[in-house]
């Protein structure tokens, strides 16, 4: 690195640095602006037509509600900002869910199954990453493939049986708190503690910005000497240990592993980061707005239930915010690059 | 770049795709992968089902199989990638069409789109009867063996009503998609057997879910939320019951929630045993798929063809029984239940 | 003694001085095509070196070359006098050897600053920076700013997003980022392509800013009046070899052109001989009248 302060006669003198940007502009300015709106907007809605919903005890249901989805979700930002996508994320973490109860319901020791789950929902994880950073394979045909083989696995493993798993560790995370008079399980501290690290991780850290400089242009982020390879083989083993969390979260939740449950998580996953502002195409975006497109689902889900109204009407709500997300999002790249 | 461009339409295909899938597996048609061979002298016959990773299409076919090759008979398998999905058994229909099978026993993935090649088998001598579902027409296949939905969620509307005795009904009902025949008659048949309609004042909420725990739970939490007085919880299925039950649990209500279910898997007359169900009916898949094949056999010995829908029977299944509504006790239910235990 | 002294005092001496960066003998193959076909190349200390060629004259193969992006099948490569062997451009940045390429290379939706360091980023020293990696957003900001000051680049803050800026603001960024990492040679491939007059001309008053720092620039361009009005010698690449290398007064644009397209023989030493040509030869059969820039 050359001088750090200017050199001996050069030409021009330093003024004073520029200041930096204020909170509020910056804030306004970001993804998330757009979501946050939208979700106090549905809250403001549902609050002023129903009596239940400002509830303490509504509104932690709503967090319970969007933890394991809310994690998947966080897993799947990280992979979508580097450009790629995983649709296997549900079907890995319904795979950890069942492989840790049936090594409980067979005798085995809990904290043993726990490591087993992590181990391997990281090792499909790998798998995916892997053929994606090696062979250069699309990451949308990868994870779909890996989808297929995955559930089929399980089903396998299973024998297509549920498994009911009896208070353990494998189910302390659905232990709670009462706070204010809601009842608050561990698995919301984990959830948010999980995504303060993702936050901070992703801003604060040089591995964070080699993330985003991949996403945002993979050749620039190589010719400056990012090993590219090991970032999105790494980010998608990160993944794989947060869909573990998710499992973990599930079973607490819940105490039962069905092979048939949280099928739709992985779409549901990509519909909250694409609500929450961050971007298909890469290198935009972050998890506050996953955090936020998570419960905008899970509020729309809740309102909606408690007012009476078909949830078809969730359906298609749901379906023009993805629609509405996506398009903003292009609309700012285009006005940005002119 | 160019790639690039391209993933919102493929993103968009797959959402197309897999909002209509469930689960995904690979059909096994024709060609000896699933062709179960018997002592020879025997002839073939198909069996086309729907999901194999569903436990109760599991246990339909698995005793469907079993009595044929009781029998010596040659078995050839298909089943639906995703609920459905009848393209692919009718291609497997015109492949054992061509393989020269003597019956097929057919659970349709979707009613009407099988008929043109049920009527393409029968045509070419071949008996085809219905188990599960029937055929939209029903006369399109000889006979049909199946549950009688309605019979079934009336027996569910009956038992609730007989349990809550004089105190206000207070009902939630959680369902499955209404254009579902099965949905609909089991929903039609609780309504009839408790005594109300659908605009009954006593429903206090109705929610269409994904029929699985979780989505059970979080409809259930919702309502409740709203309404923390239901005192009657309808579900399309055990799975919902489950998550349902988990849901009153850890909403702490000072009264008692009576809990109805129907299918009769082991996992779910598990959790009738263990109180989270108060009862669940009890379907008999593995009867239908033993009277399909018998049928199949009969006719191809003395000619004799089946009609109509037969109904392979429903049970009540509770520990609480109530005088007036006929039931047996978990002790026989897990005797007689299908899937595995949980 | 500075390099530019030492330049000057070399030609005061009659010799050629010692280049900073020289190759020998480049051979590249691609399938059947031969993009380098034994090309010898010499950059001295301090000089801008033109490198032009017609379109397939190899000008992209041999920087890639020189800059570790590729290994070429044949030939050396010496930095400073001493054999150099690079197997990625990390061994050439690593060298002193910074690379602008032709569309930049940046990310777009990154700041200015996040691209100036770009792999290369600094943790803060205290405990969150040793214990979190916790970056130094301050330093490098500040940094950042000072570099495209010291080049004369007027930008409101480090903190735009790259793809806020216009194509010669981001040209700017980029040759800024590699002037501030490069220590001995920056190469630029095409750096005005793709700008107006004006910006094209803000970039090569850094391609002389950088000049005057004591980093030397090999700058691969199109635009022969540009070549001629920052280029201290003119090297003239055609068919995978080295046509001629000349100094801009000793040379006219339209002489250059023939002998980048082959209507003219150029002095192309026999394969093997590494030496510089001195820049006063004058090749048979044309002669060298000087740049009269009012025809431009």
């Amino acid at each position: 690195m050359t001088a750090e302060s200017p050199k001996p006669g050069s030409v021009h003198a330093t003024p004073a640095l520029p200041a930096g940007e204020p909170v509020w502009r910056a804030l306004l300015g970001s993804t998330v602006a757009g979501p946050l709106v939208a979700l106090l907007l549905a809250c403001l809605v549902f609050s002023l037509g129903t009596r239940t919903f400002l509830r303490a005890e509504n509104i932690s249901l709503i967090f319970q509600q969007s933890v394991v989805v809310g994690t998947l979700a966080l897993g799947q930002t990280l992979i979508i900002l580097t450009a790629g996508i995983d649709l296997a994320n549900g079907s890995i973490a319904v795979l950890g869910m069942v492989v840790m109860a049936k090594y409980v319901v067979e005798g085995g020791d809990p904290i043993v199954a726990l490591l087993l789950g992590f181990v391997v929902c990281m090792v499909m994880a790998a798998i995916s990453g892997t053929i994606v950073s090696r062979f250069n394979l699309p990451p949308f045909i990868v994870t779909l493939g890996m989808l297929t083989a995955i559930a089929a696995s399980t089903r396998l493993y299973s024998s297509s049986a549920s498994y009911t798993v009896p208070p353990s560790l494998l189910t302390w995370l659905g232990n709670s708190i009462k706070v204010g008079g809601a009842t608050v399980p561990y698995s919301i501290f984990v959830w948010l503690a999980l995504f303060a690290v993702a936050h901070y991780a992703l801003t604060q850290t040089a591995a964070g910005r080699h993330l985003f400089a991949v996403g945002d242009n993979i050749e620039a982020a190589r010719l400056a000497g990012i090993n590219v390879r090991r970032t999105l083989l790494s980010v998608y083993v990160v993944a794989g240990a947060i869909y573990a969390i998710g499992a973990w979260e599930a079973l607490g939740r819940i105490p039962v592993a069905d092979p048939n449950g949280y099928s739709t998580a992985n779409l549901d996953s990509i519909t909250a980061v694409v609500i929450g502002g961050t971007s298909l195409f890469g290198g935009r975006g972050g998890v506050f707005g996953t955090l936020i497109g998570t419960l905008i689902v899970a509020v729309l889900a809740n309102g909606l239930t408690q007012a009476n109204i078909d949830s078809l009407y969730q359906q298609v709500a749901i379906g023009i915010l993805v629609i509405v997300a996506v398009a903003v999002d292009q609309l700012v790249r285009r006005r940005r690059a002119s | 770049m160019r790639i690039r461009s391209s993933y919102p339409a493929l993103v968009a295909a797959v959402l197309v795709v897999a909002s209509c899938s469930s689960s995904s597996s690979t059909p096994t048609t024709a060609a000896g992968a699933s062709a179960t061979s018997a002592s020879a002298g025997g002839y073939t016959i198909g069996i086309v089902e729907q999901q194999l990773s569903n436990p109760f299409f599991a246990n339909l076919e698995a005793a469907a199989k079993a009595e044929a090759q009781a029998h010596g008979l040659t078995v050839i398998t298909a089943e639906s990638k995703v609920a459905g999905d009848a393209a692919t058994q009718v291609t497997a229909i015109q492949d054992m069409i061509n393989r020269g099978v003597k019956g097929i026993s057919l659970d349709p993935g979707n009613a009407t789109a099988v008929v043109p090649a049920v009527q393409q088998a029968t045509a070419a001598g071949i008996l085809v009867v219905a188990v599960n579902t029937e055929t939209s027409p029903s006369t399109a296949v000889a006979a049909t063996y199946e549950t009688d939905n309605l019979a079934g969620g009336k027996l569910m509307g009956q038992y609730a009503k007989a349990k809550i005795g004089s105190t206000t009904p207070v009902v939630a009902l959680l369902d499955y998609d209404l254009t579902d025949k099965t949905s609909k008659a089991r929903h039609d048949g609780f309504l009839a057997g408790f005594g109300i309609t659908d605009s009954s004042p006593e429903i206090a909420a109705e929610i269409a879910t994904q029929a699985n725990a979780d989505s059970g739970q979080t409809a259930m939490e919702n309502m409740l939320s709203a309404h923390p007085d239901i005192n009657v919880v309808y579900t399309i299925n055990e799975p919902m019951a489950v998550g349902a039950a988990a849901a009153i649990k850890a909403a702490n209500l000072s009264h008692p929630v009576i809990v109805v279910s129907i299918d009769g898997s082991c996992s779910g007359v598990q959790a009738v045993k263990n109180g989270q169900i108060s009862a669940t009916v009890m379907q008999f898949p593995s009867k239908m798929g033993k009277d399909a094949v018998d049928a199949i056999i009969n006719y191809v010995s003395t000619g004799q063809k089946p009609s109509g829908i037969i109904d392979t029977g429903t049970t009540l299944i509770t520990d609480q029984a109530i005088t007036g509504v006929q039931s047996q006790d978990t002790t026989w239910g897990l005797q007689n239940c299908w899937g595995a235990t949980s | 003694m500075t390099s530019r002294q030492a330049l000057t005092a070399a030609a005061e001496a009659g010799q050629p001085p010692t280049p900073i960066l020289e190759a020998r003998g480049l051979v590249k193959h691609y399938g059947h095509i031969t993009a380098l076909d034994g090309t010898d190349f010499d950059l001295r200390p301090g000089e801008v070196l033109g490198l032009v060629g017609d379109n397939g004259a190899g000008k992209s193969t041999l920087i890639k070359a020189l800059s570790g992006a590729i290994i070429p099948d044949a030939g050396e490569i010496f930095l400073e006098g001493n054999r150099v062997n690079f197997q990625s451009p990390h061994d050439a940045r690593a060298a002193g050897i910074e690379t602008v390429y032709q569309d930049l290379a940046v990310a777009p939706a990154l700041d200015i600053a996040s691209n100036i360091y770009l792999g290369r980023e600094v943790r803060r020293k205290d405990f969150f920076g040793l214990v979190f990696r916790k970056l130094d957003y301050g330093y490098m900001r500040e940094t950042s700013t000072r570099h495209l000051m010291d080049l004369g680049i007027g930008l409101k803050s480090v903190r735009q997003s790259m793809e806020t800026l216009s194509g010669g603001q981001r040209q700017a960024v980029a040759v800024a980022r590699a002037a501030a990492w490069g220590r001995r040679i920056i190469i630029m491939d095409e750096p005005t392509a793709a700008l107006g007059v004006r910006q094209a001309g803000q970039v090569l008053e850094l391609v002389q800013r950088i000049r005057a720092r004591g980093l030397a620039v090999v700058l691969i361009s199109h635009n022969m009046p540009q070549v001629f009005e920052v280029a201290d010698r003119i090297y003239i690449l055609r068919l995978g070899r080295r046509a001629a290398v000349l100094r801009p007064q000793d040379t006219t644009m339209a002489d250059v052109v023939s002998i980048m397209v082959g209507a003219i023989g150029g002095d192309v030493p026999a394969r093997g001989q590494g030496a510089a040509t001195p820049p006063t030869a004058t090749p048979p059969g044309y002669s060298l009248t000087p740049f009269d820039p009012s025809g431009s």
